[in-house]
């Protein structure tokens, strides 16, 4: 829960990255109803392949809560991340195994800030989802 | 055009949301986050929080309709989100949410035309100071 150390972060840092375990289809119904996000192509793998999916695939929102899950643990009890962004490109599958990577863009030494890149990505080098976020510091 | 872009503008009526600990708890857990100060509450106000906190999505839970905006769900895909915060939402907090259209366009794709909706969602405290704004864009087939 310590999070990285403001005053060692550095523009162009690569932080530790975040694997998660294989995602599994219970994954997927627990989200759904967590989230309230019932649509069946996430749940039920005949409404998937009616509208041409070779099965369910999982929620954009589960791989941006990925994302919020290593900007969180990035920023620690030590602030909170004010801003987070993605863009959805590429299709997440039951079993697939998720890494989640953050790079420093910018530290703002006035504002306390972090900007990160962030992306995920299941074989090395093609990003699934891309995205950005500040982390603000108290 | 899939969605008439006359609707750009328009704004759903405003809904009240209680930030419930069991749900934030539930929420973290379906992510497979951890992060103590999303379930642990004695933790969270040691870290000077009133109560536990909501993982940095959690404001997807917060859905406010648009009379106005309507398509069919399965021609639907989700293009991006953005969430910006004032500051972090903690249980116990009383937002009050609506939903505005900031645009909609047309753009070719390889499949065809394809329209693009773009939503902001906004939460604010029972005084009106914002806390959250919720920016998603859908691309309707």
């Amino acid at each position: 829960m310590n999070g990285i150390d403001w005053t060692r972060a550095e523009t162009g840092q690569e932080l530790e990255a975040l694997v998660k375990p294989a995602i599994e289809k219970v994954q997927l119904v627990k989200y759904a109803g967590a989230s309230g996000d019932f649509n069946l192509i996430h749940t039920d793998d005949e409404t998937a392949r009616r509208v041409g999916l070779p099965g369910v695939i999982a929620h954009g929102m589960l791989s941006m809560g990925f994302l919020g899950q290593l900007c969180g643990q990035l920023v620690g009890k030590n602030g909170f991340v004010s801003q987070l962004m993605v863009r959805f490109s590429g299709m997440v599958f039951p079993g697939d195994v998720l890494t989640c990577r953050a790079k420093v863009k910018k530290k703002n030494e006035n504002e306390r800030t972090l900007d990160l890149e962030l992306s995920v990505e299941r074989e090395p080098g093609k990003t699934l989802t891309s995205g950005k976020a500040i982390l603000k510091f108290y | 055009m899939l969605i008439d872009p006359s609707i750009i503008g328009s704004t759903s009526e405003s809904k009240i949301f209680e930030i419930e600990k069991g749900a934030i708890r539930t929420f973290a857990e379906a992510i497979g986050d951890d992060n103590l100060l999303y379930k642990d509450e004695a933790f969270a106000k040691e870290c000077g929080h009133r109560s536990i906190v909501a993982p940095p999505t959690f404001p997807t839970t917060i859905r406010v309709a648009n009379p106005k905006v309507k398509f069919d769900p399965s021609r639907v895909l989700h293009g991006q989100q953005e969430y910006i915060y004032e500051r972090s939402i903690v249980a116990g907090d009383v937002l009050r949410c609506f939903s505005t259209v900031v645009d909609v366009l047309e753009k070719e794709g390889n499949t065809g035309k394809m329209t693009f909706l773009v939503q902001e969602i906004r939460g604010e405290d029972l005084a009106g100071n914002l806390v959250y704004r919720a920016k998603s864009t859908l691309i309707i087939r």
